[in-house]
C-alpha cells in the first residue's frame, strides 16, 4: 500500500513560481546488497518520476539505485492557469503510482 | 590506532562510578543531538518519510479486519481525537495480563480481542504504520508513562536491566545513556537514549522502526543476546525509559541518524 | 595509505558494533573510468565548465543512506535562454549515476532537492546542460561517517 505525499500550494496568482515537494513511498532496493546467506537482493526501485500539469510533462526524473529510500524530490514551475498536477512513479516489478494535486490560480 | 581508542574509550567506561540518573533539567531529545539537515527532515511532515506510515496507519484505522469485521474506527472513531494523548501513557498496565503492555502490544490486544483477527508481526508495515499514526495524535505531549501505581514494579525492572552490565563488552544501557551522553561513539553522537520520538524513521534502518527494534540493535551493540520482540524485559526497558522522560513532549514520526 | 586507514575503520566498526555475524559487504566502487563514461554519456564530446551550478550537499553526514541534496542553477528561466537538465554524479558508490532532472523554461527556476546515498566519502558532481547546449559542473566532497552501532539490515 504505497503512499506518496505531495506539497502543492492549494492557490496561486498567474506567473507565480511555486515550490513541489513530493515523498514517495518505496524501499529503492539497491541490487548490490547481499543476505547473510551470500545471495544477491534483487534491485527494486523507482526507474522514473514525472510530473505532468493539465496534460503536459513540466518536470520528469530518471532515478538510480543512489537515491534514498523513500525518494524525495522538489522542483519548481511557474502557475499559469487553475488545473491539475498529476504525479506518476514508475519502477521495477512492474511498479507504477500515481497521486494528484489541484492548484487554484487566483 | 582506532581499534585502539576504541578499547580505551570502553575501559573508560568501566572504570566510571555507579551510574547518576540525568537531572530533570538537562535531558534532551534525541533531536538536539542531530545536524541541521536532519533536524529539517524531521521538521517539515513532507520532508519527513515518517509521515508516510502515519498516512498508511490512518488508511489501516479506518480498515474493517477480522472476523468481528471491524475497524478501529467503529470503535474509537476519529484518531483524532479518540488517541490524542494517548501514546503519552504507554506502556500501560494491562489489568488483564496482570502486566504492562506498549503501544503495540495493546494494538494487536485489540486485534486479537475485538476485531478477532490475527495480531500483526512486530516490526511488519503494518503495525509500524498503526502505531505510528496512533503516536502522531499525541505530538507534542508531555510523556507521562509510569504514573500508574500498578506499573512501579515493571518500572523498577525496567531500571534494574538499564542499568544491568550485559554482554561481551559488559556495559549496560546507563553507561554510555546516562554517564556519556555528551560524548560521541566513533562519529555518533551518544544520546541519552530518551524515547520522544517512536515509532522512528532511522536513516540507518531506510524506514520506520519501534523502540523494541532500537533497543534490541543496542543490545546487539553491546554484544549481548538481545531479549525477543514482545519479550517482558523489552516492555519493562520501554517504560523505565518512558518514565525517565517523563515530560517531555513525544515527537512521533522523528527522525534520527 | 588511504586504504590502510579505511580497513582499519571498517575492523574498528566491525568490533564496536553491529550485529555479530554482521557481513560487510563492499562492492566494487564506481571507477573514475565509469565516472568519465557515465558523464561522456551525457555530455557527449561538449566541454563541461566550472562554474552556473551551485551543489548544497553536507560537507559531513551522519548517514550516507540518506544526504539531502540541492542543485541549483544561476540561468535565465525564459522560452529562449534555460536549463534543459540536470545531472548528478557520484565517484565510489558502486554506481556513477545518482539521477537526471529534466527541466524546461517554465519550471521558473533551475532548482532541484533530493535525498541521496553515497557508500562512502566522496565527490558528488552536479551537471547542467542549458539550452544553448553548452554544460556547466559543480563538485562537492561529502565525508560520510558510519553509525557506531550498525544493524545487519537484511
Amino acid at each position: 500500500m504505497p503512499s506518496a505525499l505531495i506539497n502543492v500550494p492549494k492557490k496561486a496568482k498567474r506567473g507565480d513560481i511555486i515550490e513541489i515537494k513530493t515523498l514517495m513511498s518505496h524501499i529503492m532496493e539497491t541490487g548490490y546488497r547481499h543476505t547473510a546467506s551470500g545471495d544477491v537482493v534483487p534491485r527494486d526501485i523507482i526507474t522514473s518520476f514525472t510530473c505532468r500539469f493539465n496534460g503536459t510533462e513540466v518536470f520528469r526524473a530518471d532515478l538510480f539505485p543512489a537515491i534514498a529510500a523513500n525518494p524525495f524530490i522538489t522542483f519548481f514551475t511557474t502557475v499559469t492557469e487553475s488545473g491539475k498536477f498529476e504525479f506518476e512513479w514508475i519502477g521495477d516489478k512492474g511498479f507504477s503510482e500515481t497521486a494528484q494535486a489541484s492548484i487554484t490560480v487566483e | 590506532m582506532k581499534i585502539a581508542l576504541c578499547i580505551a574509550f570502553v575501559t573508560t567506561m568501566a572504570s566510571v562510578a555507579f551510574a547518576t540518573e540525568i537531572p530533570q533539567s538537562e535531558r534532551r531529545s534525541g533531536y538536539s543531538f542531530m545536524s541541521a539537515d536532519t533536524k529539517a527532515m524531521q521538521d517539515e511532515d513532507t520532508a519527513n518519510p515518517g509521515m508516510l506510515f502515519v498516512l498508511d496507519g490512518e488508511t489501516l484505522w479506518k480498515r474493517k479486519a477480522g472476523s468481528a469485521d471491524k475497524a478501529c474506527a467503529d470503535c474509537h472513531n476519529d484518531a483524532r481525537v479518540s488517541m490524542k494523548g494517548i501514546a503519552a501513557h504507554y506502556p500501560a498496565f494491562e489489568k488483564a495480563l496482570g502486566r504492562p503492555v506498549d503501544l503495540e502490544g495493546r494494538i494487536n490486544l485489540c486485534r486479537t480481542n475485538h476485531q478477532q483477527a490475527s495480531p500483526f508481526a512486530y516490526e511488519s508495515r503494518e503495525l509500524l504504520a498503526l502505531s505510528a499514526y496512533v503516536a502522531q495524535q499525541s505530538r507534542g505531549v508531555p510523556i507521562a508513562a509510569g504514573d500508574d501505581p500498578e506499573l512501579a514494579p515493571f518500572v523498577e525492572k525496567g531500571r534494574e536491566l538499564f542499568m544491568q552490565r550485559q554482554g561481551q563488552l559488559n556495559l549496560g544501557c546507563t553507561n554510555c545513556h546516562d554517564d556519556n551522553w555528551d560524548k560521541k561513539l566513533a562519529g555518533s553522537a551518544i544520546t541519552q537514549g530518551q524515547p520522544t520520538g517512536y515509532p522512528l524513521y532511522r536513516l540507518e534502518w531506510q524506514s520506520l522502526g519501534s523502540l523494541q527494534r532500537r533497543l534490541r540493535a543496542c543490545i546487539t551493540g553491546i554484544r549481548a543476546q538481545a531479549y525477543d520482540y514482545g519479550s517482558p524485559e523489552l516492555v519493562e526497558l520501554e517504560l523505565y525509559l518512558k518514565s525517565r522522560a517523563r515530560g517531555m513532549p513525544i515527537e512521533t514520526p522523528a527522525v534520527r541518524p | 595509505m588511504t586504504n590502510l586507514d579505511h580497513t582499519t575503520r571498517r575492523t574498528f566498526l566491525s568490533l564496536t558494533g553491529g550485529a555479530a555475524t554482521l557481513v560487510i559487504v563492499r562492492p566494487v566502487d564506481a571507477t573514475t573510468a565509469m565516472l568519465s563514461a557515465a558523464i561522456r554519456n551525457v555530455v557527449g564530446e561538449a566541454n563541461v565548465r566550472t562554474g552556473k551550478v551551485k551543489l548544497d550537499i553536507p560537507p559531513l553526514v551522519e548517514n550516507g543512506n540518506t544526504v539531502p541534496m540541492t542543485v541549483s542553477v544561476t540561468s535565465p528561466m525564459t522560452a529562449g535562454e534555460y536549463v534543459k537538465s540536470i545531472h548528478v554524479f557520484n565517484e565510489k558508490n558502486p554506481q556513477p549515476n545518482v539521477g537526471n532532472f529534466y527541466l524546461g523554461p517554465r519550471a521558473g527556476r533551475a532548482q532541484i532537492s533530493t535525498r541521496i546515498r553515497l557508500a562512502d566519502s566522496q565527490k558528488v558532481t552536479a551537471i547542467a546542460r542549458l539550452s544553448d547546449d553548452t554544460f556547466w559542473s559543480a563538485t562537492a566532497d561529502v565525508v560520510v561517517t558510519l553509525a557506531a552501532c550498525t544493524e545487519e539490515a537484511i
